[in-house]
């Protein structure tokens, strides 16, 4: 990568986050924003303390457990471990003076939306967090990626990181996003069609008028998952949406910084005739509402389609592959997609927890009841976004209909807290991971938009937005 | 760090695909504030039932595999989670080499920071290595030389350089950035000044 001729929005952060190159040729990243939750950070501390190591800036780091934490009574965490865990993260960042959102505080929550809710996510920063889904920040045009615990706390001890440069992809979606398209299909029909390594040391700018049609609640559900298509991160270019967005927040830049950070930001786009490694060029008239019907994100296929035929594979690898998961999920080739029968609903996670997603939730169960046979939870991402929901009655609207209002948290995404699938129940989720076990052991879960997570709700069955009144 | 030079051994051959991290450690095993202890609980539900018993036939709990220190699996290995808790469970079992067709980013980059090394080959080398390791056929892995010998098989890997330095030094890669201390401040006092609103105190 030359200083010379026209950049990419990944490039241009990438040049200016340079600290400098180690003797052994790696090179060493600045991080403006370290993200710590409960689960990935205790041995990183206990690394620090071993080598008798400081925290380099403890000011850039922003601590709040998620993982962990119960959606139901929050004054008493049931299981001791997890409790050791939360307990463990109060007293490390206690001791090393980085700003802690306790369970008790109204700012907690889910350490992906509180970034962006909070102003703390910027256009051109860096950003690093011990957590996979790091890459939604890349929503605000800031490089951000998940990393692991070692690497968290050379973090901590150097507010840098030893990277190498990442390639880049450009994936641009053209036109208007068909009635009951939205911004999980698009990125579940992406993942789809690239392959959940399709951007493995890649990173994915994703650029096109769909894409910057998208409001920020949107623009984040699409890079969160970049993950699940094996990317570092998921960018893309700042506007005036993000600038909207962030303006005011208790994060953000101040009114005596605020038209000298537009200007910088405003300067980050991808040069015209930037070059790409990769580029793939999408046309939203051909997206349909999307699925998972397998244990891999890649596993989609539209809500009007069928569960495939392993004999239609082109591999003996996927044919196995596929064979595999139909096993675990318990489904028969040629079924029609709607015909699968549901038991529990999860709306949450850091790809669909934000207030817009329930807003489009209560919009569609209103004066309705959810399906006698399933069980419906709703997780707010934030306690902000659970807040706000409050204030607009959304909460009633949910209860009314049948639906369990909990308090924020990572919750049935990953099911380390009491929410659980158990075995053999399947499940309706507008999280991010359809992996064997992810959500519970034997769980099935099929990853969908929130609409169609709330449509199925109220028929029971995976069910079409577009069917549905 | 954990050294790695070579390693000879036998490999349990695992022929999945796109194996995620959830399935290499799920989890309820991470909530541990500690790195190790976690090689039982590697591929757990793969390796026990629901009641916690072993599952004779699962490829680690049948001997000789159940001793390996190699693992040789499907394309797209460690994909998902980013929890180093997989790693560290691998290692605590006695796996310090993975080999296969391409690896996630970021556990292939947690691997190198536990003296783990994960090798990269050809789909046709995968096929070769796979039905050796199915036949028990002892491995040679040759980080120096970077050479992986199985039978009658002899295959070259790539690693690049500094990655390979740190495993057979067994370097604490944040004891060499902090040699870089004085150009990280020094970093640090330009941005303050050009990009003030990333110093802001809140």
């Amino acid at each position: 990568m030359s200083n010379q001729g026209p950049k990419t929005l990944f490039d241009k952060i990438w040049s200016e986050h340079l600290v400098g190159q180690r003797e052994d040729g790696t090179n060493l990243l600045y991080i403006d924003r370290h993200l710590v939750h409960e689960v990935t950070s205790p041995q990183a501390f206990e690394g620090l303390k071993l080598s008798n190591r400081p925290v380099h800036r403890p000011e850039a780091t922003i601590a709040v457990a998620d993982h962990n934490v119960p959606t139901i009574n929050r004054q008493n965490i049931e299981d001791p471990q997890s409790k050791i865990q939360v307990e463990t993260l109060a007293k490390n960042t206690k001791e090393h003076g980085i700003q802690y959102f306790d369970l008790m505080d109204q700012r907690q929550g889910i350490v992906h939306i509180i970034g962006p809710e909070q102003g703390i996510t910027q256009p051109g920063m860096t950003i690093v967090c011990g957590d996979s889904h790091t890459s939604t920040h890349g929503a605000f045009g800031a490089l951000a990626f998940g990393i692991g615990t070692s690497e968290v706390e050379h973090v901590l001890a150097t507010q840098t990181i030893v990277q190498n440069p990442a390639k880049n992809m450009r994936i641009s979606v053209n036109g208007e996003l068909p009635f009951g398209v939205n911004s999980k299909d698009l990125i579940l029909y992406i993942i789809g069609k690239i392959g959940t390594a399709g951007g493995t040391g890649h990173v994915i700018e994703y650029a096109g008028s769909s894409i910057m049609g998208l409001s920020m609640e949107g623009r984040m559900t699409i890079c969160n998952m970049s993950i699940e298509a094996g990317a570092r991160a998921g960018l893309i270019s700042p506007d005036q949406t993000t600038f909207n967005y962030i303006k005011g927040r208790p994060y953000a830049p101040g009114t005596e910084h605020w038209d000298q950070a537009v200007e910088y930001w405003s300067s980050l786009p991808s040069d015209n005739d930037a070059n790409y490694d990769h580029e793939i060029v999408i046309d939203s008239s051909e997206i349909d509402p999307m699925v998972t019907w397998g244990t891999s994100p890649e596993d989609v296929v539209s809500v009007k389609g069928t569960v495939p035929n392993p004999s239609s594979a082109k591999t003996e690898n996927k044919k196995k592959s596929i064979e595999r998961s139909l096993e675990y999920m318990g489904l028969k080739p040629g079924t029609k997609i709607t015909d699968i029968k549901l038991d529990k609903i999860f709306i949450g996670s850091c790809t669909n927890g934000r207030i817009e997603d329930l807003r489009k939730v209560a919009s569609i169960v209103k004066d309705k009841k959810i399906a006698s046979h399933v069980q419906a939870m709703i997780v707010p991402g934030s306690g902000l976004v659970k807040k706000q929901a409050e204030e607009e009655g959304i909460d009633i609207i949910l209860k009314d209909a049948g639906f369990e209002w909990r308090e924020a948290g990572c919750s049935m995404c990953l099911g380390m807290n009491p929410d659980q699938l158990k075995p053999g129940e399947r499940c309706a989720s507008t999280s991010n991971r359809n992996f064997e076990g992810r959500q519970g052991r034997g769980g099935r879960t099929h990853l969908m938009s929130p609409e169609l997570a709330a449509a199925s709700a109220i028929t029971g069955n995976i069910s079409d937005i577009r069917d549905f009144t | 760090m954990d050294k790695f030079h070579s390693l000879k051994g036998i490999a349990a051959p695992l022929p999945i695909v796109n194996i995620d991290t959830d399935m290499i450690i799920p989890k309820q095993f991470l909530k541990t504030i500690k790195r190790t202890g976690l090689g039982v609980s590697l591929f757990y539900e793969m390796r026990y039932d629901n009641d916690g018993n072993l599952i004779k036939d699962f490829v680690l709990n049948t001997s000789p595999f159940d001793q390996s220190k190699i693992l040789v699996a499907g394309d797209n290995f460690g994909c998902g989670s980013s929890r180093e808790h997989a790693p560290w469970s691998l290692k605590d079992f006695g796996i310090r080499s993975v080999i296969s067709t391409s690896f996630a980013d970021i556990f292939y980059n947690n691997c190198f920071q536990n003296g783990i090394l994960p090798i990269v080959v050809s789909p046709e080398n995968l096929d070769q290595l796979m039905t050796a390791a199915k036949n028990q056929i002892e491995f040679t892995i040759d980080l120096p030389e970077q050479i992986i010998k199985a039978g009658n098989h002899s295959i070259n890997f790539e690693i690049e350089e500094f990655r390979k330095e740190r495993l057979l030094q067994g370097l604490d890669d944040i004891g060499i950035t902090l040699g870089y201390q004085d150009k990280i401040n020094a970093y640090e006092e330009d941005k303050k000044n050009k990009k003030p609103w990333l110093f802001k105190k809140n």
